[in-house]
């Protein structure tokens, strides 16, 4: 469990990165918190002969709110940074955030991982994915071509794949507006796996009322999806039970180890309900 | 106990700090892979990567040419002798495999040894792992009890007809199928265990070089057995026995996956010698997992016969274990068929038992003992069956356990063993007091009530521990275990420092034996040093294992600190003209009885050592002695009730454990800490076997798991708090009154976890009986899904 050899790249900026990334073509991989990455190393099951280290891009170490209430979350910022908001800056809609970070791992993975690492790694069960998938949120990377914006959306392209340019960085990821009434939940054997099944919700709540939301699932799918057939029946004034049933129906999970395809769409229905409940409870 | 009569016990009993975790919590343990020799070198091995084939050929010639290899050697290169475990039983009984160092001409497991490639680094030996080109013409696997035993099955030894590599019938007791075909009530169980793997946090891992000057081999492993690897290590490499010196450091764990010989540290011996430079082998996590030693995949058909009253009449058992590819050393693969077979009746009075016990050969990595050794799973098969004749006739669960545990002792069991003293019925009568006490049975009918599943289970069970030689030589054991060695030996300060031939990796050895020697001597525990682990400074020994160390290592540590008390006394007697029994030993002196005089051991060593000249004639100079201990009889049993409170959450299947109580009697504790350490580390390994940890393989072999992502170790987020409270029955033949408690834990545990899920399945009617169970098997009882079981 000693990975292939590969030579280690330190950049001093963004630019430099990305300017490396080009120069270096496919053989070369970004580390930051290298949470995923080494340990797919260890075991060679990843042989980069090229390692571009940003961990010291203090820059993309930030998290801000702007003057629309949208929520900036740099690359580099730590699940712990977000679990712990030294500033502040999750209060008023964004909460949700911080109680995720609480699924993510174990700490000492959380004080080392980053957000834009489990965004680009793009894992089916990821926390952070799930997140951005029902969020909405927007990708904002930058490569030798200048920076583009990506919305969730079209970011997450399957396994481990997302629209990322091999010779881009992730800067950014921004929340677009807050969600005080959404929640994530997940089931695993141990506490601190991956998900077999998580879900997350933001509903809209006026009056006490909700008059619709979002409904995205993670682990059911090659990537975290939105389950429009769960959202119908939240924007038709359904029940909680009616929408978690809807969402059960509308996906066919694949069945591993860890359990069937039958047992899967059974925690999809468990787990929105129960999502919805923590939600609208906010 | 012997008639030497027991110092004032001060340390003995007492919750004593450990000696141990000083140096450990600040991390200046040294552990094998701490050890760094100048001039060392790394290995890895180029492992087999499918489970059953010829080895048509091991082409390594591209290994040489990888930057920072420094050699490679096969088979072929090294020329070692087999590693072979024996019975001394019939070829109808037992068909020994010889486990050559590095595969030969055959591979039968993905994961066996084929080369050892040592590197400059552990970086550089892995790249030349990847330069090596085996050819394999691969057989059939053989993966499964049904494939071994089924018509023109492949052979994993052609040598072992239908795969079995241990059959044994035993018992019978005449007129058993009369019993049954009386009896009014007959319960049957049908259950599997998953394989696990014991996983020490330390994996396995040797660092071994030659010494010129000593001409010895020398080598640092963490192996719960010394002697046994050296025996083996200098049989394999034919070298005399004392040029091999093992010396083991500090160990992460073991729980019996080191207590048999490994092929790796005897083959990074064996290229330390060719190489005559250092050789380091540490065992990364995804060989640990997949291709170090295994254990616990066993399958019982087993029914038993009740009378109206709930008395148990005849117990009749068919058990397969599954013990993959070849006999462990020293035990073989008998050590879970006999132990289940010897064993299972524990502690119920069952009249009538008929057993057969098989060890079945497949392409899996071989299976060595992990803490409790079969026990775990016969406990859990007898507590379902007792489970089962409850409901059967409407008895409560603990009623009928009350009606057969054996409560007059020494009691001689239908399996001709001998049960020295327990509290077998008040540890179940305290553990339910306990339960009832803290309300969980209202607490139950609260949660039915609002349709919420909780369920409550316990087991029953002995452990028999300090087996001497009599007992390990009943199960045939070509090497037989039993006797241990203790040499005490005290400086001229007035210090000591003593020996055992039992070797700690965890059990607090010395922080407990120093206990014992203070007292025995005594003298401030600060002064007492334990030695252990090195096969130059103990004559010879038989490590730690089968809950041996205090009940049969303690005991030779307490005689010779006791014959070194004799002398100090006899010098002492001398200097006072008086004879010994005049003179006692406290707080680090000699005193004569009734008398202010007092000799102190400084002086009395100074008379031992520098002042011989004034010893008489018949006492030798030095302040040294040894003792052995043995066990002649059937061993010791220590006992304990385990109770376990689960809900069943309906939504996702998960089984939460709202509480758990164990009440254990180990005899005397030396140090009830560690007995409660002993307790919990043992209940978290049975929960992690019953809803946790399953190694895997596909139809081909390949196993599943190489990471803790696949195998699923509970974490402490898993485990719950256990309330332990402690029963006392001493042992009458151990020197301290102590009996072992190193697997308790691991054994109760499986039986109270799954009769509590059972229990609070009751409603639906589903019965689980085959481990781990996972979240799907109880989501689908829960709901009335059709269960996944019948296929597995």
């Amino acid at each position: 469990m000693k990975p292939a050899p590969f030579q280690y790249h330190r950049a001093r900026d963004v630019d430099g990165a990305a300017r490396l990334l080009a120069e270096l073509g496919d053989d070369a991989k970004v580390i930051a918190g290298g949470q995923s990455l080494v340990a797919m190393m260890n075991y060679r099951l990843a042989r980069p002969r090229h390692l571009v280290d940003i961990g010291g891009l203090r820059e993309l170490d930030r998290m801000h709110r702007d003057a629309a209430g949208g929520l900036h979350i740099g690359a580099l910022t730590t699940h712990h940074t977000v679990e712990t908001d030294p500033a502040g800056v999750l209060r008023a809609g964004f909460e949700v955030l911080k109680k995720a970070m609480t699924w993510i791992g174990h700490l000492p993975i959380r004080t080392r991982g980053t957000v834009g690492g489990s965004m680009t790694h793009g894992d089916a069960t990821a926390e952070w994915c799930l997140l951005a998938v029902v969020l909405d949120a927007e990708f904002v990377a930058r490569g030798p071509q200048g920076e583009r914006t990506i919305p969730a959306g079209d970011f997450f392209h399957g396994y481990y794949t997302t629209a990322l340019d091999p010779d881009e960085i992730l800067v950014e990821i921004v929340f677009p507006r807050p969600a005080p009434h959404a929640a994530l939940t997940e089931f695993a054997e141990r506490r601190g796996d991956f998900a077999l099944v998580a879900a997350a919700v933001d509903l809209d709540v006026a009056e006490g009322e909700v008059r619709g939301g979002r409904v995205a699932l993670g682990g059911v799918a090659a990537a975290a999806v939105r389950v429009p057939e769960a959202e119908a029946v939240l924007t038709g004034g359904g029940s909680f039970e009616a929408c978690a049933s809807a969402a059960a129906e509308a996906v066919e999970p694949p069945a591993d180890a860890s359990g069937s395809t039958h047992y899967r769409k059974e925690l999809v229905r468990t787990l929105v309900r129960r999502a919805c409940e923590e939600a609208v409870s906010r | 106990m012997s008639d030497v009569p027991m110092n004032e016990r001060k340390l003995v009993g007492k919750a004593v700090r450990r000696r141990e975790d000083p140096r450990l919590l600040a991390g200046r343990g040294r552990f094998v892979d701490d050890i760094a020799l100048p001039g060392m070198l790394h290995s890895q091995f180029v492992r087999s990567t499918v489970a059953h084939a010829e080895l048509a050929s091991v082409d390594v010639s591209a290994v040489r040419e990888v930057p920072g290899v420094v050699a490679v050697f096969t088979a072929e290169d090294l020329q070692l002798g087999d590693i072979v475990a024996q019975l001394g039983r019939p070829l109808s009984e037992f068909v020994p495999t010889a486990m050559p160092i590095l595969a030969r001409d055959k591979v039968r497991y993905v994961g066996e040894p084929i080369a050892i490639v040592v590197a400059r680094d552990a970086y550089a030996a892995e790249d030349g792992l990847e330069a090596a080109k085996v050819s394999y013409a691969t057989l059939p696997p053989v993966m499964s009890e049904e494939a071994a035993f089924a018509d023109g099955a492949p052979l994993v030894h052609v040598e072992a007809a239908h795969n079995t590599l241990v059959d044994v019938s035993l018992f019978a007791t005449e007129g058993i199928d009369r019993i049954f075909d009386a009896a009014p009530c007959v319960v049957e169980v049908d259950a599997r265990t998953g394989r696990q793997n014991a996983l020490p946090l330390e994996t396995r891992g040797a660092v071994a070089h030659w010494d010129d000057r000593e001409e010895q081999l020398i080598v640092h492993t963490c192996t719960q057995i010394p002697h046994q690897v050296r025996t083996v290590a200098s049989r394999c490499l034919r070298l005399d026995e004392r040029a091999v010196r093992v010396v083991v450091p500090d160990m992460g764990g073991g729980f019996g996956q080191k207590c048999v010989v490994g092929r790796e540290e005897i083959a990074a011996a064996a290229a330390a010698l060719k190489l005559r430079r250092p050789v380091k082998w540490i065992e990364d996590r995804k060989d640990a997992l997949s291709a170090s030693f295994l254990a616990r995949e066993q399958h019982y058909r087993a029914r038993a016969a009740f009378d109206t009253e709930g008395r148990i009449l005849a117990l009749d058992a068919d058990v397969v274990c599954d013990m993959g590819a070849y006999s462990c050393y020293p035990f073989t693969a008998g050590i879970e068929p006999l132990m289940a077979s010897a064993e299972m009746p524990g502690v119920y009075k069952v009249p009538a038992y008929r057993v057969r016990g098989r060890a079945v050969t497949t392409n899996k990595a071989p299976t060595g003992p992990y803490r409790g050794v079969s026990r775990p799973q016969y406990v859990m098969v007898m507590e379902r069956l007792f489970e089962r004749a409850a409901r059967e006739l409407a008895l409560d669960p603990v009623e009928i356990r009350r009606r057969n545990v054996i409560t007059d002792f020494p009691y001689k069991g239908v399996n001709n063993i001998t049960y020295d003293p327990g509290s077998y019925l008040e540890s179940l009568n305290l553990c339910e007091r306990l339960v009832k006490d803290e309300g969980w049975y209202e607490k139950q009918t609260a949660a039915a009530a609002e349709g919420r599943h909780i369920g409550i289970g316990y087991s029953c069970f002995s452990e028999r521990t300090g087996y001497g030689s009599a007992a390990f030589a009943q199960r045939k054991m070509q090497v037989v275990p039993g006797f241990d060695i203790s040499e005490v030996r005290m400086d001229t300060s007035g210090a000591v420092t003593f020996t055992t031939g039992t070797m700690n990796h965890g059990q607090s050895h010395e922080t407990t034996m120093a206990q014992i020697v203070a007292d025995e001597l005594a003298l401030d525990i600060g002064k007492v040093r334990l030695h252990q682990g090195d096969t130059d400074r103990i004559t010879y020994g038989f490590g730690t294992f089968a809950s041996r160390s205090i009940t049969i290592g303690g005991s030779a540590v307490r005689l010779a600190a006791a014959k070194l008390g004799d002398k100090l006394r006899a010098i002492a007697a001398s200097r006072w003209g008086v004879a010994p029994d005049e003179v006692e030993l406290a707080d680090g002196a000699a005193r004569r009885r009734n008398t202010q005089d007092v000799l102190p051991y400084t002086e009395i060593a100074d008379i031992a050592y520098l002042q011989a000249h004034l010893l008489p004639k018949d006492i030798e100079p030095g302040l040294s002695a040894t003792a052995t201990f043995d066990v002649f009889n059937d061993g010791t049993f220590s006992n304990a009730t385990h109770a376990c409170v689960v809900e069943l959450h309906p939504g996702t299947g998960q089984v939460e454990i709202l509480r758990y109580v164990c009440v254990e009697d180990c005899g005397v504790a030396i140090n009830p800490q560690v007995v409660e350490g002993q307790c919990r580390g043992g209940i978290a390994q049975g929960i992690a076997g019953t809803l946790f940890e399953q190694v895997t393989y596909d139809a081909q072999g390949e196993p599943s798991a190489t990471g803790f992502m696949d195998y699923k170790v509970p974490t402490a987020h898993e485990i719950p708090d256990v309330l332990i409270h402690h029963l006392e029955t001493p042992c009458a033949f151990t020197e301290t009154g102590a009996k072992g408690a190193g697997e308790g834990g691991t054994i109760g545990a499986p039986a109270a976890v799954l009769n509590a899920v059972n229990d609070a399945l009751r409603p639906t009617g589903v019965e689980l009986d085959h481990t781990p169970i996972t979240p799907e098997t109880v989501h689908r009882a829960l709901n009335g899904a059709p269960s996944l079981e019948s296929s597995s």
